[in-house]
This record gives structure tokens, C-alpha cells and sequence, in this order.
């Protein structure tokens, strides 16, 4: 009765991963985040005063009113659900989280968004425009400069700001300047030509 | 991240007052905020500097001048950087990625805290961390760390490229503080670990790095930094090394040598320089000043390999210097 099985799984309601790990994870966050803030200290939580700014990503001005301790990925996935961005390492040394603030690349986990009132914010959702991918995304189906994809945004991310810096003149180039993106399944030959490829059409 | 207060002064004064009543300066925070979410770091006030007219790059006479909140990746764009000391921008492209250069300040990375594992590991014993708590580095995996400089409760190496290039090029350091404006070379910024590591630079309280300023040589144009590393890009150095020469006639008239990856603050090569003056630009010569580079080396147990790489290292960026055009 495999068959059955597998019929019953597509006709129940239909979640994508994220939406299901939301509402599973909902009680067990709630629980676990006082213990953990006094639990590495051993000195009770001070009180936080929120702070507002305005942001404004992919061209949409928001207002925001943040903890002071959110980084720029913390606002965009947690505030905005914006959750193209990736949380890769969380301490500045994958890539993964690369956006673009006020036309530069940066590692978003790194970034404190209380720091960048009024910046402006390029994420991997504001580069497809009106239906259309971007050269750059193009390129990467094109050259499969993927694998599993959960590098892929901040690699696309900052080969837009590479191609834009102008480092991306040659293979040896891309490679260097596309350093600080780290693709643990190695899809390094078809990132490096996605990115060539894109930026000889611009 | 334990809770922290941001303010955003206007004002040099201001800022210096915040931090000398206690508060900590952040600009690019590649360093801080990474070491803020370990707990390494613990500030309950932040000043955050970058409103303050500290950026920008000029040139003055003979000197290159630098803002302190000019970005690693700006500095190293900069056209009379690469005219003028291209040893400074080739020492920033080789440091961390595309993305942390374009964040990091120049005044942040001269005081960006060690890459030792142990200094992050909060159940490990780190002096610098925890005064007293031992050096869990000494006996442990410790293939990174210095061979010079250390003693028993510090072993870890400064991280800084650019740094190395500024030490080597006799760079001063322009600091504004509760009493007023002070310079000094940056070589004396870094304080060697002895039995005090926790204490890494000499700042007084509240004094914020304003500019640095890299006086040109007749050796400035002809000058590598060569990093030495595990992978091609993006990775501390094993070694590294930021050598300057003036040459005359095929004959080495001044020297600038620094070493990185090594020592426990960057590290000027003086001995080596001096006997470098004089000779005739060939690998002979190189050598003979590499030789004395190791002298003190106190090799830990997997970090032996140091001291064989070390002067090639040496040898290897002065071959490089000497053949720039």
C-alpha cells in the first residue's frame, strides 16, 4: 500500500518546510530563550530598550523597532521574512549572509542593523525584476553553480557587488574576490563561470 | 549577545567622554560584534563613531594620510595609496574578504583582537580572556601560533596584515584623547603579552584613534608583502612578510623589513634590515639577513615548521621586492 501512502502526503494541506518548522518551533523558543540568556552569565538579563530606524530593502522603505542586539540578517529574516538570506556560520566567516548596504557587500550576521539607520538594503529577493531573474541568477541555473543552494543567495549576492567592484576580469580574479563565500558542496567551477559569464554581459 | 546600550555622538568630545567613562568605540564591529555573540566580549555601552569625521585618505608632503574610519577596502582602492605605498594596499587585499574589507576600519583593524581558538572558547583557559586562568594554547593545538614574543601565559599571534606593512614602514598613529592629541609610532600600539596579555595595546581610556600616517621612503615603491597561508585567499597568515628596499646601482642602500603570522605583535625585522644595507640585490644577501630573522624563536610543539618558513618566507617577499620595475 506504498501507493497510498505516498497519495495521502500530497493531498494533506501543503507546507513548505519553513512554515512547518515555524509552527512546530513557536513553544520550544519561547521556552528556551530566558534560561539561555542567564545561563552562559550566570548574571541576570539587563533590560533591553528597543530602538527605531528606517531601512530601506529591496526599495521598500520600512520603520522598524529593533533589540539593539539584531543584526541586519536577524531583521531580515526575523523582522521582515525575508529569509532568502542565509544564516551560515553567524560569525562573519561563510558568506552566506552577504547583502548588500548602500551598494556595497557586506556580511549581514556581523552587521548590527541599529548601526545602519537609513541604509539602504539589497537582498536576493529584490533582484528578480517584474518576473525577469537577474543576469547574475540566470547564470548560476545556467552554469549550475549550485548544489544543495543554501550558499547561493550571499554567492549571488556578492558576485553582483563583485561584478560591480569590477574583480571580475578573470577566473583567477573571481576566485580571489569571490573568496569570502564558502560552498561547502565545492560547486566552486560553475560559481566562478556564472560569475564571468554574467559580468561579460554587462 | 548580552544587552548593551548604543550611543551615537556627534562629536568627537562626546564619543571620548562616553569611552573614557567606560563605553566601548565601535566602527566596522567585524571584530566586536562577532566576539560580543561569543561573550568574549562584554560592553554595556557602545559608542558607535561613524558619524564622526574620522574617514577619508589625503595626501600631505612626503606622508600618506589616513582616516581612522577609512574602510580597508576603500584604502586599498585608493589611487595614491597604490602611487605613493602600494606595500599598504597590497597588505589589505591580502587580509580577510571582500565582504569584511568593505565593513572593517583601518583604526579597528589595528585593534582587532587575536584569532587564537582558545581566546573564544570560554571554557578554555585563556589569560587574555580571563586574567589567570592559564594558556590552554601553550600545550595545545597550536600550529598558529607565535614564535617570537610570547611568554608562558600568551602565545597567540596578532592578525593584522596591514598592520605588518604600517610597522614596517615606520607608520605614526594620531590619537585624540580626554587631555588632547597625542602621535606615536603604531609599532609601540602593541604591547608584547609578558605576564599582562589581557592588556594588548596602549591606549589610555577614552583615546580614539583619529588618522594614520605613512611617511614615504625612497623605498616605498619598491616593496611586497608576501602572505604565506593555508589557502589562497581568504585565511590568517602562517607568515607573512612586508619588505621595502631602496636600491642604488644594483646595491641595497635602506630596508624595510616586518613580519607577520609569527610574532605575538607585528614584527619588525631591524637586525635583518641592517644587514641588508650595503649588499648587492641577490638571494645571498637575502638569506644572510633571513638567518638572524629567527633568533629568540620559541617554537611550540606543532608550530616547529615556522621557523623554516620564516626566512623563506623572508627571502621569498625581498626577491619580490626587488623586482619591482
Amino acid at each position: 500500500m506504498v501507493e497510498n501512502r505516498s497519495e495521502s502526503y500530497v493531498q494533506g494541506p501543503v507546507l513548505s518546510r519553513r512554515e512547518a518548522l515555524l509552527a512546530g518551533a513557536g513553544t520550544v523558543a519561547l521556552a528556551a530563550l530566558p534560561s539561555q540568556s542567564t545561563a552562559a552569565t550566570g548574571s541576570p538579563a539587563k533590560e533591553v530598550s528597543p530602538m527605531t530606524l528606517t531601512m530601506t530593502v529591496n526599495g521598500e522603505l520600512h520603520v522598524l523597532t529593533i533589540d539593539p542586539r539584531q543584526s541586519i540578517l536577524d531583521v531580515l529574516r526575523e523582522t521582515l521574512d525575508l529569509t532568502g538570506t542565509k544564516k551560515g556560520c553567524n560569525q562573519g566567516a561563510c558568506g552566506a549572509c552577504t547583502v548588500l548596504v548602500d551598494g556595497k557587500r557586506i556580511v549581514s550576521c556581523l552587521t548590527l542593523a541599529c548601526m545602519h539607520d537609513g541604509a539602504r538594503i539589497e537582498t536576493i529577493e529584490g533582484l528578480e525584476k517584474d518576473g525577469v531573474l537577474h543576469p547574475l541568477q540566470e547564470a548560476f541555473v545556467a552554469h549550475e553553480g549550485l548544489q544543495c543552494g543554501f550558499c547561493t543567495p550571499g554567492q549571488i549576492m556578492s558576485g553582483v557587488g563583485c561584478i560591480a567592484e569590477g574583480h571580475a576580469g578573470s577566473t583567477d580574479e573571481i576566485r580571489f574576490w569571490m573568496s569570502g563565500n564558502i560552498c561547502r558542496c565545492g560547486a566552486y567551477p560553475g560559481i566562478v563561470a556564472a560569475v564571468a559569464d554574467a559580468a561579460g554581459r554587462d | 549577545m548580552l544587552p548593551f546600550t548604543m550611543e551615537k555622538p556627534e562629536s568627537a568630545e562626546a564619543a571620548i567622554a562616553a569611552a573614557a567613562g567606560g563605553a566601548r568605540y565601535i566602527a566596522g564591529g567585524t571584530t566586536l560584534v562577532d566576539l560580543m555573540r561569543e561573550e568574549v566580549e562584554r560592553p554595556e555601552r557602545l559608542v558607535d563613531i561613524n558619524a564622526l569625521p574620522l574617514g577619508g585618505i589625503r595626501v600631505e608632503g612626503d606622508d600618506l594620510v589616513i582616516g581612522a574610519l577609512a574602510r580597508m577596502s576603500e584604502v586599498a582602492a585608493d589611487r595614491n595609496v597604490q602611487r605613493l605605498q602600494p606595500l599598504i594596499a597590497e597588505s589589505l587585499i591580502e587580509g580577510a574578504s571582500p565582504q569584511l574589507r568593505n565593513m572593517a576600519s583601518m583604526g579597528g583593524n589595528m585593534l582587532q583582537r587575536v584569532r587564537c581558538p582558545y581566546f573564544r572558547m570560554l571554557d578554555a583557559g585563556c589569560n587574555k580572556r580571563t586574567p589567570g586562568s592559564g594558556c590552554a594554547a601553550i600545550d595545545g593545538l597550536n600550529a598558529g601560533h607565535a614564535i617570537l614574543g610570547t611568554s608562558e601565559h600568551c602565545v597567540a599571534t596578532h592578525p593584522s596584515d596591514v598592520a605588518v606593512a604600517l610597522v614596517a614602514l615606520d607608520a605614526t598613529m594620531r590619537v585624540r584623547g580626554p587631555e588632547g592629541e597625542r602621535s606615536f609610532p603604531i609599532e609601540e600600539l602593541f604591547r608584547l603579552p609578558g605576564d599582562t596579555p589581557h592588556l594588548e595595546h596602549t591606549l589610555l581610556p577614552g583615546e580614539l584613534i583619529v588618522e594614520l600616517r605613512v611617511p614615504g621612503g625612497p623605498y616605498s615603491r619598491r616593496a611586497r608583502y608576501l602572505k604565506v597561508r593555508d589557502r589562497a585567499s581568504y585565511e590568517f597568515a602562517l607568515v607573512s612578510a612586508a619588505a621595502a628596499l631602496s636600491v642604488e646601482g644594483g646595491v641595497i642602500r635602506e630596508a624595510r623589513l616586518a613580519v607577520g603570522g609569527v610574532g605575538t605583535r607585528p614584527w619588525r625585522l631591524r637586525d635583518c634590515e641592517a644587514a641588508l644595507v650595503g649588499k648587492r640585490l641577490e638571494r645571498p644577501a637575502f638569506e644572510a639577513a633571513a638567518h638572524l630573522a629567527t633568533q629568540g624563536a620559541r617554537p611550540l610543539q606543532h608550530n616547529h615548521f615556522k621557523v623554516e618558513l620564516l626566512p623563506r618566507t623572508i627571502v621569498r617577499a625581498l626577491e619580490m621586492a626587488g623586482e619591482v620595475a
